[in-house]
């Protein structure tokens, strides 16, 4: 037995897992329906590889891993794709995200599969054979355990955590005594990844049937396993965090920002091992795993053998929860679960207990006290940090000093809220904290991001107009040039400038030699009759606009309401006059504006009438009839036309006349 | 005397040479622009939208550096005007209601089949964050959009929505607790706290 070391604080609730422990894991029966998040994992979602309507065998592959932070994600049983639609996942939030739906048909036929001998396989085909399997850390935080298995770093031990240190739980501990071998095999193979490291298998000492089974199935194997040692551990919350089991096997701190693997470590969950056995000498994907129902309101409290995808009221109802005497539902355990507000959510990966807590099993909050300043927190805090300062600092939300006093380094395992005698729920505020962070992070790089977009914008429309201003500097030049070059080919030529410019000298003599000579009669002067109508039409549209303002002005209130009344005054003066001198002009030409109207009006309908019997003259049957009428037709024209004329030539007369006089 | 003038003449050489090694610090170690508007300019959102009155942010940053009021930019709110307060060390005001109210972010979403294709918000964008071409439907690029509501008005068909970013699984946090246990992110039903005792 190698030597034990112990880490700071922890705390040491009642364990309460005897209600589900003693009794052997039962195979739940196959649900009707699978919902598989295609998020069940830390990284990139995987992604739906198979169609709606399509049937899918047990194990087969159905969503496929994005990049390398990911897993695949297979069809716990045979049945028909359903469905892929937005559905609540297990999450804090109870948000939605996008599912795959399989009803099964109770065939539970599997694809075709067969298990390796992986004393003939390399590391990499080891490696593949756990990728391809979809498995993920099965200990809570299900992080892909592929990614984990190839270190940059050599690795000088191997931790396997069966410490399984949160209350109520008992998924590792029916594991480890049911299926010890399986485990063995498992961890021989992750040595055998890992480049046979020793390996270290942390378990609390409230779990003896479990060491006992584990030590036999080591005993079967003794000759090759010399270096597979069980270490019992004392049993302490939180000592299956991974920092804290990393410190009580090997003394070591993992250092702040950093992964065990720096030390030589890798740590795996003891479900984990089991699954990636399965994987490579079964060949079965991770389809199904171990959950805990417990709590006072489970009936049937014990281990659940269970499908991924199971909605966890299936699950209740198998084991046979009082959903009436529930008050909480918690998935995970009472000191980092988080509680569930639907049943009708799928098990996932990492979903390790079921927790239906009958009123006053756990401790309910009413509300919280101030902070009293006893230091209880840091006593109990593993991580070594200052609860109570992280405390006042998100809740004056000054997160730069929480960042600087390690909020990051918290593993937000709640034995400081545990032992607060204020009851003041601390998590919480870290997990707010820490949220914030990520949000202000973001948040900053974006800005750097837009920033920088924008300079880059504003240097490329610069750039774009001095570019602009130089080609069209260099358009004028090669005009100048070619024109050079054009003279310098042909001397003779006159140069075209000076020739236009002589010619219009000429031109200019010429009428200057003319003036005197009548050209054309042109008429520059205005005709007085056109510039009355205009000047009586300009302004009744002035006076028009103006009435509109005012109207408008008054409408709202404005002020300037009386000056703009002065000017309506006004140009109604000067509209009324303008109408009047045109109207004098006309009374004294004995013009008549409507009579010209009226003989225009005839011309033109005269006109129109030609036309359409002209049109009517392609179809008519009686074409004789059509042309006699068109001649008619005509004639009138011609009369309306000639009258007309003779208006307007009268007209001209006059105002001739007038301004000769 | 000799004393007294030796004294002085040392003091004005002494002076000659310090002042000599000044003025050549002065010019050798120059400061290229001025660093406290790059400082104010990391504080402010980004977002150019210019409802400070000013062309941009980092303009802004500038008439801040000469004395304008730091309480005029909406889209940083709160945080950017308690974040300028400390680095200038003077007192964080309230938001000037004059540049507009704190809003939550919103991105740009173009209704693609109502978009003729006019370029005219291509050309508002001040992060170049929309794509299209004259005559081709126009789509912004979700993830460089600041929310800057410059393209909403020249849009002559009125096809620009602005709506909030939407929160998912991953971009979720917990809130700050008002009167929860730390394991839920519900309140605590009050008739789970009748006949408070612990076991």
């Amino acid at each position: 037995m190698s030597k034990l070391w112990t880490f700071h604080g922890g705390v040491y609730p009642p364990e309460n897992k005897h209600q589900s422990s003693d009794s052997v894991i039962v195979h739940m029966p196959l649900p009707k329906q699978l919902v598989l998040p295609m998020s069940q994992h830390i990284g990139t979602p995987a992604k739906a590889i198979v169609a709606v309507g399509e049937r899918v065998l047990k194990g087969q592959l159905i969503a496929a891993a994005q990049g390398f932070i990911s897993a695949n994600i297979h069809a716990p049983s045979s049945g028909t794709v359903s469905a892929i639609e937005e559905r609540t996942l297990p999450h804090p939030s109870a948000l939605v995200g996008q599912c795959i739906i399989i009803d099964t048909d109770g065939q539970e036929q599997w694809i075709e599969h067969t298990g390796l001998d992986p004393a003939q396989l390399t590391n990499s085909e080891l490696l593949d054979a756990i990728q391809k399997a979809g498995i993920t850390g099965l200990g809570g935080a299900g992080f892909p355990s592929s990614v984990k298995l190839q270190p940059k770093a050599d690795i000088s031990t191997l931790i396997i955590n069966a410490a399984e240190c949160e209350p109520y739980i008992t998924a590792d501990d029916r594991l480890m005594r049911e299926y010890a071998q399986q485990i063995v095999a498992g961890i021989e193979l992750v040595q055998q990844l890992l480049g046979e490291p020793k390996c270290l298998i942390g378990i609390e000492d409230n779990k003896p049937a479990a060491i006992a089974s584990l030590s036999q199935a080591l005993e079967q194997r003794k000759l090759k396993h010399t270096h597979i040692e069980i270490c019992v551990i004392p049993t302490k919350y939180p000592s299956g965090g991974e920092k804290q089991l990393i410190e009580i096997l090997t003394g070591q701190q993992v250092p702040h920002g950093g992964i065990p693997a720096e030390l030589g470590l890798v740590c795996q969950n003891i479900g984990t091992v089991k699954a990636i056995a399965d994987a490579v000498l079964l060949g079965q994907p991770l389809i199904s795993r171990i959950t805990t129902v417990t709590g006072k309101a489970a009936t049937q409290a014990g281990n659940y053998q269970v499908l991924i995808g199971t909605q966890i009221s299936d699950l209740l109802d198998f084991a046979k929860v009082d959903l009436a005497k529930t008050s909480r539902l918690v998935m995970g355990g009472p000191m980092m679960g988080f509680t569930l507000l639907d049943s009708q959510v799928p098990v996932v990966k990492s979903t390790n207990c079921i927790l239906a807590a009958a009123e006053l099993e756990l401790a309910p909050v009413a509300d919280h006290h101030a902070c009293i300043r006893c230091g209880l927190c840091e006593l109990a805090c593993p991580a070594e940090l200052l609860p109570q300062q992280l405390f006042w600092f998100t809740k004056a939300e000054e997160f730069d000093k929480a960042q600087n006093h390690n909020l990051s380094d918290c593993i937000e395992c709640g034995a400081c809220a545990w032992v607060c005698p204020s009851q003041i729920p601390l998590v919480q505020y870290y997990r707010y904290a820490k949220g914030r962070v990520r949000v202000l992070q973001a948040e900053t790089q974006l800005a750097e991001h837009a920033r920088s977009r924008f300079e880059t914008r504003e240097q490329r429309l610069i750039d774009e107009k001095l570019a602009k201003e130089k080609k069209r500097k260099a358009r004028a030049t090669a005009a100048t040039a070619a024109q050079a070059a054009k003279r310098a080919a042909n001397p003779d030529a006159e140069d075209p400038i000076a020739a236009a410019l002589a010619r219009v000298n000429k031109q200019k003599q010429a009428t200057s030699l003319s003036t005197t000579a009548p050209v054309a009669p042109v008429t520059t002067e205005e005709d007085p009759y056109k510039a009355l109508k205009t000047a009586a039409a300009i302004t009744r549209t002035k006076l028009k606009k103006t009435s509109k303002a005012l109207a408008d002005a008054q409408a709202s209130q404005h002020e300037q309401v009386d000056s703009l009344q002065a000017s309506v005054d006004a140009l109604t003066l000067k509209a009324n006059k303008a109408q009047a001198e045109l109207k004098a002009y006309e009374d004294k030409l004995g013009l008549d504006p409507e009579q010209e109207k009226q003989l225009q009006l005839v011309a033109v309908k005269t006109n129109a009438a030609v036309r359409k019997l002209e049109k009517s003259l392609a179809t008519a049957a009686d074409a004789a009839a059509v042309e006699a009428e068109i001649v008619t037709a005509k004639a009138l024209h011609s009369s309306a036309a000639q009258a007309l004329e003779n208006y307007q030539n009268q007209s001209a007369a006059k105002q001739q006349e007038t301004q000769e006089s | 005397m000799q004393t007294l003038y030796f004294a002085i003449t040392i003091l004005a050489l002494l002076a000659l040479v310090f002042g000599a090694i000044l003025g050549f610090a002065a010019i050798r170690f120059r400061v290229e622009g001025d660093p406290i508007v790059d400082q104010i300019d990391f504080l402010l959102p980004q977002t150019q939208c210019g409802q400070c009155g000013h062309p941009g942010c980092r303009p802004y940053a500038e008439a801040i550096a000469n004395g304008e009021a730091i309480n005029r930019c909406p889209p940083g709110g709160e945080t950017t005007i308690k974040a300028l307060a400390d680095l200038l060390d003077v007192e964080a005001i309230a938001l000037d209601a004059e540049h507009g109210a704190e809003a939550v972010r919103t991105i740009a979403y173009i209704r693609e089949d109502e978009c003729i294709g006019c370029t005219k918000c291509i050309q508002a964008c001040p992060v170049d964050a929309i794509l299209g071409a004259a005559k081709q439907m126009h789509t912004v690029i979700v993830n460089e959009c600041t929310g800057c509501d410059l393209c909403v008005e020249p849009c002559p068909v009125d096809c620009i929505d602005m709506l909030p970013i939407e929160v998912t699984s991953t971009s979720w946090h917990w809130q700050q607790p008002l009167d929860l246990i730390a394991t839920s992110s519900q309140p605590h039903s009050p008739a789970s706290l009748e006949g408070l005792s612990h076991e």
